[in-house]
């Protein structure tokens, strides 16, 4: 077990990455009922736009603005004015769908106007190596899972110390009542939309540098994601980031001490596992059937 | 339905079926591949909507199963062994993985289901692509003989197309059949109510696992079908897209629509044909597509038609009271 601290370090990495695209995702299901199959391609779009803003010569700083900024247009605003909002009454599962063909869009849409080819992405932690007790772990790593981490921190703050936090809870566990007593229950819904276009964009400038950017990298994200929110609880948000950390941990465990072919099936048995004794996840609560 | 009504539905079918016979004769190879390629979806797409239109259950594999037919159709027919022999041994193992399938619907529902049926689909890729020794992993494979019916040889197109659509035809009438039977109304009462249908004397854990193993049987049947349609297959068409195409298929045509998989399929089969002059942008119309029929209404094509028939029908209802009224009105 010579690189097991590696492993362990890679897998929070990639699995915070995981958990803050999860919590996204579990904040739409909250606040609207949106299980969003795009949630991948959400990932995948960002750093595109970002790259196509330095294909005019822009440094990157002002692309990581402009992405993010372009990421809550469309990924937070447009998606909820021109898809959730006109679909949100015909129930669940139509808007799934929806999404699911919002996905291909998405992916072909960059596959014709950017490239097909996977294109290297500028990392914004420094790559290198760092001695950590006397072993050697990547910077790069460790960076990511910095930052990750105090994005997943700085949203709980919010969602658990302010009043607009307050607000959007109330909003999650019961819009009726939240508008009784006055919550903004609109504004709020809005605010989740775009705290997802947000994640998704820190999310796209974390993993990118890791994988390349290519059209296809967001059928593999999206889908470790919805694993993430479903073993850590559908319906909390600190559920959803620890499933993210634990899907991260499991799957570069597995790929090192399994088998790589195997690797990807190591989260799904867990998943099956989870769902058949525990549906409402580790962290979750219940959620009543109705008659 | 009135009478002219009813004839006039006969009459539609017959022109259609008639249409689909002779219409097909001078196509070019590629033309009759895609309709072939239409009439396999369109079976595998039945399969979901019995699963999904019609006793609820939302299923995110039916691409595994029809993968899982596609290679008991590859691996028994290159041996040598009759494409029915390898279709007895489709539908029993897709029957059966269908069945164990169901037993998270018992405990689960709505989004969790889907969740686990997605995982099931992966985990079915992973072994079309891992499992060497049986699948050929990533090399796929090739020369998937084509059968011979009662006779006929089948390797030209239009035959095996012919063979296709007489498949689609034979499982349609026996979808026809099983909807209108006692089974069909306990699977409809199923999704209406599953608590009431319970009260009523309905074994709801029996129906709901059926409902998973016959849809799950019938993908296997498109299964056997495709493999000697491409002639050569490897795991990559039966990834989670499969699933995701086909779960499309049913809710855009219509789910819960006897005739929604028929159309459903002809839209994700041939619109992206149609729209290939286009270039690369005809997955792109093809998303938007249906996103917006999605939007303008959610229960697929033939919800369209069937709001706009009942539309018509209450106004025609509502005219002839309007004019029995005035007529009353002005009796003397």
């Amino acid at each position: 077990m010579s690189n097991l601290l590696d492993l362990l370090v890679a897998g929070l990495a990639t699995g915070a990455i995981y958990a803050i695209v999860a919590v996204g995702f579990t904040l739409l299901w909250q606040t609207s009922q949106t299980i969003n199959f795009a949630q991948g391609e959400f990932v995948m779009l960002p750093a595109f736009l970002m790259l196509a803003v330095m294909h005019v010569g822009a440094p990157f700083w002002l692309a990581i603005i402009l992405g993010i900024l372009l990421s809550l247009l469309l990924l937070g605003l447009g998606f909820k004015l021109l898809l959730v909002d006109p679909m949100l009454r015909h129930g669940v599962l139509p808007l799934a769908i929806a999404t699911m063909a919002l996905a291909i869009g998405i992916k072909e849409a960059v596959k014709q106007f950017f490239s097909a080819e996977a294109s290297p992405f500028p990392s914004i932690v420094p790559v290198g190596d760092v001695s950590v007790l006397g072993r050697v772990v990547s910077l790069q790593s460790l960076g990511v899972l910095a930052l990750a981490i105090a994005a997943v921190i700085g949203l709980t703050a919010l969602l658990n110390r302010t009043s607009i936090g307050h607000q959007m809870q109330a909003t999650a566990q019961n819009p009726t009542v939240a508008r009784i007593i006055g919550v903004p229950v609109e504004r709020m819904i809005l605010l989740t939309f775009l705290i997802n276009a947000f994640l998704v964009a820190l999310a796209s400038l974390l993993i990118t540098p890791i994988y390349l950017a290519k059209f296809s990298s967001g059928e593999v994200l999206g889908q470790a994601a919805f694993i993430a929110a479903i073993v850590g609880g559908f319906n909390q948000v600190r559920g959803a980031i620890a499933g993210g950390l634990l899907i991260g941990v499991v799957d570069n465990l597995a790929a090192a001490y399994v088998s790589t072919q195997y690797r990807a099936a190591v989260p799904l048995i867990l998943l099956i596992v989870i769902i058949l004794f525990r549906p409402q996840g580790l962290l979750g609560r219940p959620e009543e059937r109705t008659v | 339905m009135t009478w002219s009504g009813k004839h006039l539905r006969i009459a539609l079918g017959v022109a259609v079926v008639a249409a689909l016979i002779i219409v097909p004769m001078n196509f070019n190879r590629y033309g009759l591949y895609i309709l072939s390629q239409w009439a396999v979806m369109t079976i595998a797409a039945m399969g979901l909507n019995l699963t999904l239109g019609y006793a609820g259950q939302v299923s995110l594999a039916q691409g595994a199963f029809v993968g899982i037919g596609a290679y008991a159709a590859a691996i028994m027919t290159t041996q040598g062994l009759p494409l029915v022999a390898a279709l007895a041994v489709a539908v029993a193992l897709c029957f059966a993985i269908g069945w164990i399938l169901g037993y998270p619907a018992l405990r689960v529902q709505h989004h969790y289901l889907a969740f686990v049926t997605l995982a099931f689909s992966t985990l079915a890729f992973l072994v079309f692509r891992n499992e060497d020794w049986l699948t050929k992993g990533i090399y796929g494979i090739s020369n998937i003989p084509r059968p011979n019916v009662m006779g006929f040889a089948t390797n030209r197109p239009l035959p095996f197309y012919y063979f296709c659509l007489g498949s689609l035809g034979i499982v349609s009438l026996a979808m026809w059949w099983l909807i209108r039977s006692p089974w069909g109304r306990a699977f409809v009462a199923l999704r209406e109510n599953p608590v009431r249908a319970l009260s009523l004397g309905i074994d709801t854990r029996r129906y709901t696992l059926m409902a998973f193993a016959i849809g799950s049987a019938l993908g296997g049947v498109a299964g056997t079908l495709y493999a000697p349609l491409t002639q050569y297959i490897d795991p990559v068409p039966f990834n989670l897209s499969l699933s995701l195409d086909l779960l499309m298929m049913v809710i855009v045509g219509g789910s819960g629509f006897f005739f929604g998989p028929f159309l459903g399929a002809a839209i994700a089969v041939l619109l992206p044909e149609w729209l290939r002059f286009t270039q690369g942008y005809y997955l792109m119309l093809y998303a938007v597509a249906v996103m917006l029929l999605l939007i303008y209404s959610p229960t697929g094509i033939l919800g369209v038609l069937n709001r706009y028939l009942t539309e018509r029908r209450t106004k025609a209802a509502s005219a002839l009271r309007a004019v029995a009224k005035s007529r009353l009105e002005t009796a003397p």
